[in-house]
Order: structure tokens, then C-alpha cells, then sequence
């Protein structure tokens, strides 16, 4: 058994000693005839090019940015995900995860890493987004990660909290849950049941692997269209009440003091965003045909249409979306346009299947007044194009002037 | 035809097995997995406190005995006063009539600088305090505090924000009645 080796390893074996370059060659990968010489071998892990150099906009310990400017289509590849943590990343070994489900329940439970796994899996590609997903000080140089890199979408697998709740006998007179983490911060936000009912689940799979320890490795809750902090990771405990548990999280932070003196409190659910992610600063872009791409998502359902202004937002053209178009989930819009080489500005806003349209920053200052402390704001990014095709961000006002 | 037939019967009968497949599961939706939780399970980790007072602790605290380990573990992200720190501001309640934004608040401002949020101006329940105190606090040494500290420093903050008076005793009884200026700030609302 341990020496046996197949005639196809052999072969590659050879292969590889005689004719493919030094694995050194990776660091210095070189141009010219390709087809002269065989290239690398097989390998355990798949790297990027050497062309490539792709990071997350990464300025403190508490929080990272997926590069929006440099990706296309709609999946976030796992290790450019953002991150919002309050307490650091906790080194969790899955072999001591456990996950506590008590409270209004028949059965309180303890469930290992390996139980979650046995339950019937559901996957499910959705985005998420921190609730202060917004740039205070901006100036023209701003790119979009930095505008609102703070929003991802993957392919997430878990089991169903509805399945779950089941098999702990949820008591139907329960109408919020607790979910904690295991992080320093032991993070808590009280959940309606209602989204339990809907969609909510426990994921331990990210885009088709285990997740990310930033992600919450091994086991998050995952809401989806809802505010990313309430997506508790590390999760290691659900509590059924009939009421919900006023934690700090929902009570000081991430509510909303709104115009009128009253500050909105439980505001879960995502309103439709856009943002044009190419081009955008710092490309220079020259006359003739541009391709503006960027991405749409919306927590209350699907995209239904992008609307792209090539003229400062007076006249405005439906975007292609690319298909297929999911709920909770980025959507890849592009518009093709020919600039004339004159200064303007660029912007998209997204219509979801509510009818619900992207608020532009004026009307949200309205809505939300003077002392909006930054969360749940989705203003239409506008990118201001000058004579000689350097592309700049529009600087807005500050917000509490 | 006569293939084409007995493949669609194929297929008829696949799709019959991948129906039943689809519909086979426990009776009572219950697959056994998992394992009863203990009371200790629930103890060691049912660290939650509502605004009714449930999951408060027994033990006590007033804002004398808090003042030193506020100025210990506290002050040095909080500022010596509840503000001023690198960390979120604890202390301030003007203006005592209402939240630090809106109609009433632009009216009484009239130029003068914005106040900052904080426990005295937007913390909607004493609870909250404990809860979060005892949970997360201090950063440098989490979860360390014992129920008379947390409670002390509670009754600090709460008496330097002019809440409670400085004699006041913290504890499971006292402290959901406590009444928040920011209260009734907090309207629950779905978008």
C-alpha cells in the first residue's frame, strides 16, 4: 500500500525533474515563447499569477475592505471577504466548538462541529455588508473599496436554523433569539424569529470550503440582506425569549437617529446600493468606448434594475444586468458609453423588486438629519471624469454641516 | 418510439424515487443529532442580562466603590472623567431634555458645539450597561470583572452622568429601574 505509485505520478514525476522550470521560476515568471518549454507542474494549493497583486484595503486591526475595483462578476474570492471584528479573530479548534441552543426550547442542546455537519445542508449565495459601510472624509482620491469595500457576496453552506430550531422543540411562543459569539467581545444581537422561519442559517462552508477564521470559522450565523453585524460569528450560543435582549449592539450602536428626534432601532434589512467600481479612481480613461462596470445589491430582495447617469444625473440609461440575478446578492451591472473627452460625472443607482430606488446623498441627509451616526447609508457614489480622463471621486459635503 | 417510451418510463420512475427520496424525513422533524444540554452547559455561558433585570447577578455596588476601579481599568481608554479617551464617551447628558439630535436638540444648540453621544444622552437601559460591562470588559482582560465591580462601576457611570444619586446602591433590584434619559428615544421599526 504505502509505496505504490501509479504510472501517471511517475510519468508527471519525470515530467517535472526533467523539463519544468524550478518552482523559484514562480517569483520571476518569465514572458516570451511559452510554447518552447513545458510549464509548471501540478500543485497542492493554487496560487495567483506573479502578475497579480491583489490585497484588501487594510488600514487597523479591527477592520479590512474588499477591493471592489479589482474584481469582476459577483462571487468574492474568501480571502479578499471583509472584515469587522470588535474583539479580534478567536483561534477556535473545531474539535472544542460547541453550540448551545437553549431558552424557550423543549430540548436545550449542545451541538459539536460534526452534529451541524449531519443535518440536511442548504447553500445559499448572498452578500453581506457592515452596517457602517460609508466614507466619513473622502477626498477625490478615493477608491471604491474605501468608498464601500466593506461588502462581500459568497456562496455560503450550513443547516437551516429553522431545522435546528426543530429539533430542539422551539417553543412557538418564542419570538426573538440571542445569538452570541465566542469572540473577546462575546458579540450579541437579539434576532426576530420570523427570519428564522425565512431564510436564517448557521453556515460552516464558505464558497465550497470551511470558513475563514476572519469569517467566523468554524460556524457563523448568517442573516441574509441583514446587517453584517447581526451575522454572528464564532457563533457558540442561540437563546429562544419571548422578547428582545437590548444588548449594546442594538441599543447605542447600529441605530439610526433620524431627522424627527426618534433614532430607528432594529433597522436589519439592507435598501438597495449601487456603485460603478470601473472606471473610478485613480484609472485615466481615454475617449472613445468605456465599458462602466460596477455592482448592485439590495437587502430587501433582488436587483431589478440599474440606472446608469453619464451626464452629472440628468439623463439616465438601464444597465445590462448579468444573469442570473439573485436575491441578497451582488448583481454585475455594465453600461456601454462613448466619451467625448469633456468633463462630466458618473453615477449608477439601483431599483430593487420592491421599487425601492437608491436614494441620492441629499435625500438621505434629509431622511436621516444632520447627526446620522453612519450606519445603514447607501447614497448614490458619483465619479467625476476630468478633461484628460483622470477619474476622481465626487467629495460630498461633510455630513453634519 | 418503443425506446423513446420505455426511457421516459425510466424517467417517470427516477423521478418518482427522487420524490419520495425528497419527502423521506423523521416524522417529527427531529434527526436525534446533538446531545442534552446540562445546567452547567447553560451556566457557563448564559451570560445575559435584559432590561427587566433577568441574568442579573446577586451582589451590589455604588459609585464610591466603582470610582477606583473605573480609575484602574477604565480611565485609561475612557478618560479620568467618562470622557476625553481614545475609547467611546461614557459621561454627558446635555441637554437634559432631549437626545443629542433632532428638532429640539438644533434649537437648543443655536450654535454652540455638538454634544456627543453617550451612556447619559442615547443608552436606552441601565441593564445594558451590565450586561455589556461584564461581557466585554475591559478590553485588555475581558470577562474578568466580578459582579460587585461591574455593578460599582455601573452605579459610577450612571451617577456621573447625574442618573442616580451618588449613594445609590446598584443591584438586581435597583438597577432596571433605573430610568435612561434616551428611554424613549428608540422607536423599534422595520424599513
Amino acid at each position: 500500500m504505502p509505496n505504490r505509485v501509479s504510472r501517471r505520478e511517475l510519468l508527471a514525476g519525470a515530467i517535472g525533474a526533467a523539463a519544468m522550470p524550478a518552482a523559484a521560476g514562480r517569483a520571476r515568471a518569465q514572458s516570451g515563447d511559452t510554447t518552447r518549454r513545458a510549464g509548471l507542474g501540478a500543485s497542492p494549493l493554487g496560487e495567483r499569477s506573479s502578475h497579480v497583486t491583489i490585497r484588501r484595503d487594510h488600514r487597523g486591526p479591527v477592520a479590512s475592505r474588499t477591493p471592489l475595483q479589482d474584481l469582476q462578476g459577483t462571487i468574492t474570492p474568501s480571502d479578499l471577504h471583509f472584515e469587522r471584528h470588535h474583539a479580534g479573530i478567536p483561534a477556535v479548534d473545531p474539535d472544542d466548538y460547541r453550540l448551545l441552543v437553549h431558552g424557550m426550547v423543549e430540548r436545550p442542546t449542545v451541538f459539536t462541529l460534526a452534529d451541524l455537519k449531519r443535518f440536511p445542508a442548504t447553500s445559499r449565495i448572498c452578500f453581506l455588508e457592515c452596517s457602517g459601510n460609508y466614507p466619513t472624509g473622502a477626498g477625490p482620491e478615493t477608491k471604491p473599496e474605501a468608498v464601500c469595500g466593506m461588502t462581500s457576496t459568497t456562496e455560503w453552506t450550513g443547516v437551516a436554523l429553522s431545522t435546528l430550531f426543530r429539533e430542539v422543540g422551539a417553543s412557538p411562543d418564542a419570538t426573538w433569539f440571542l445569538a452570541e459569539g465566542q469572540d473577546a467581545a462575546v458579540m450579541t444581537r437579539s434576532v426576530p424569529m420570523e427570519k428564522a422561519r425565512d431564510d436564517a442559517f448557521v453556515a460552516y462552508a464558505q464558497n465550497g470550503e470551511a470558513l475563514r477564521p476572519g469569517q467566523g470559522y468554524p460556524a457563523r450565523l448568517l442573516l441574509p440582506g441583514w446587517e453584517g453585524n447581526s451575522n454572528v460569528k464564532w457563533l457558540r450560543r442561540l437563546e429562544l425569549a419571548d422578547r428582545p435582549f437590548m444588548t449594546r449592539e442594538e441599543t447605542s450602536k447600529y441605530t439610526d437617529p433620524l431627522a424627527d428626534g426618534t433614532a430607528r432601532q432594529f433597522s436589519f434589512v439592507f435598501d438597495a446600493r449601487s456603485i460603478i467600481t470601473a472606471p473610478a479612481w485613480p484609472d485615466v480613461v481615454e475617449p472613445g468606448w468605456i465599458e462602466l462596470r460596477g455592482i448592485a445589491w439590495s437587502g430587501r430582495g433582488a436587483i431589478a434594475r440599474v440606472e446608469v447617469s453619464t451626464d452629472g444625473g440628468r439623463t439616465w440609461h438601464e444597465a445590462r444586468l448579468q444573469g442570473p440575478v439573485l436575491r441578497q446578492a451582488h448583481t454585475r451591472f455594465r453600461h456601454l458609453w462613448r466619451w467625448d473627452g469633456s468633463e462630466t460625472e458618473i453615477m449608477s443607482r439601483a431599483v430593487d423588486d420592491t421599487g425601492y430606488v437608491q436614494p441620492t446623498r441629499a435625500a438621505l441627509r434629509a431622511e436621516r438629519g444632520r447627526r446620522a451616526r453612519r450606519y445603514h447609508l447607501n447614497p448614490i457614489t458619483a465619479w467625476r471624469i476630468r478633461r484628460g480622463g483622470q477619474v476622481e471621486y465626487r467629495v460630498e459635503e461633510p455630513w453634519d454641516a | 418510439m418503443g425506446r423513446v417510451a420505455r426511457a421516459a418510463g425510466v424517467a417517470l420512475a427516477l423521478l418518482a424515487c427522487f420524490a419520495a427520496a425528497g419527502a423521506a424525513q423523521p416524522q417529527d422533524g427531529r434527526f436525534g443529532f446533538g446531545r442534552p444540554a446540562t445546567a452547567d452547559d447553560i451556566a457557563a455561558w448564559d451570560i445575559d442580562v435584559m432590561p427587566d433585570g433577568a441574568g442579573l447577578p446577586e451582589g451590589s455596588g455604588t459609585a464610591a466603590a466603582g470610582a477606583p476601579v473605573y480609575a484602574a481599568r477604565c480611565a485609561v481608554c475612557h478618560g479620568p472623567a467618562g470622557e476625553g479617551g481614545v475609547a467611546d464617551r461614557l459621561v454627558g447628558y446635555d441637554p437634559a431634555s432631549t437626545p443629542p439630535f433632532g428638532p429640539a436638540y438644533e434649537a437648543w444648540r443655536a450654535g454652540r458645539d455638538d454634544v456627543p453621544f453617550s451612556v447619559g444622552n442615547y443608552w436606552p437601559y441601565a441593564t445594558t450597561l451590565f450586561d455589556y460591562i461584564r461581557r466585554a470588559m475591559p478590553t485588555d482582560a475581558p470577562g474578568t470583572l466580578a459582579a460587585d465591580e461591574v455593578y460599582g462601576l455601573v452605579a459610577w457611570i450612571l451617577a456621573e452622568n447625574g442618573i442616580v444619586a451618588r449613594d445609590a446602591v446598584m443591584n438586581a433590584e435597583t438597577l432596571p429601574a433605573v430610568e435612561m434619559p434616551a428611554r424613549d428615544v428608540f422607536v423599534p421599526q422595520e424599513r
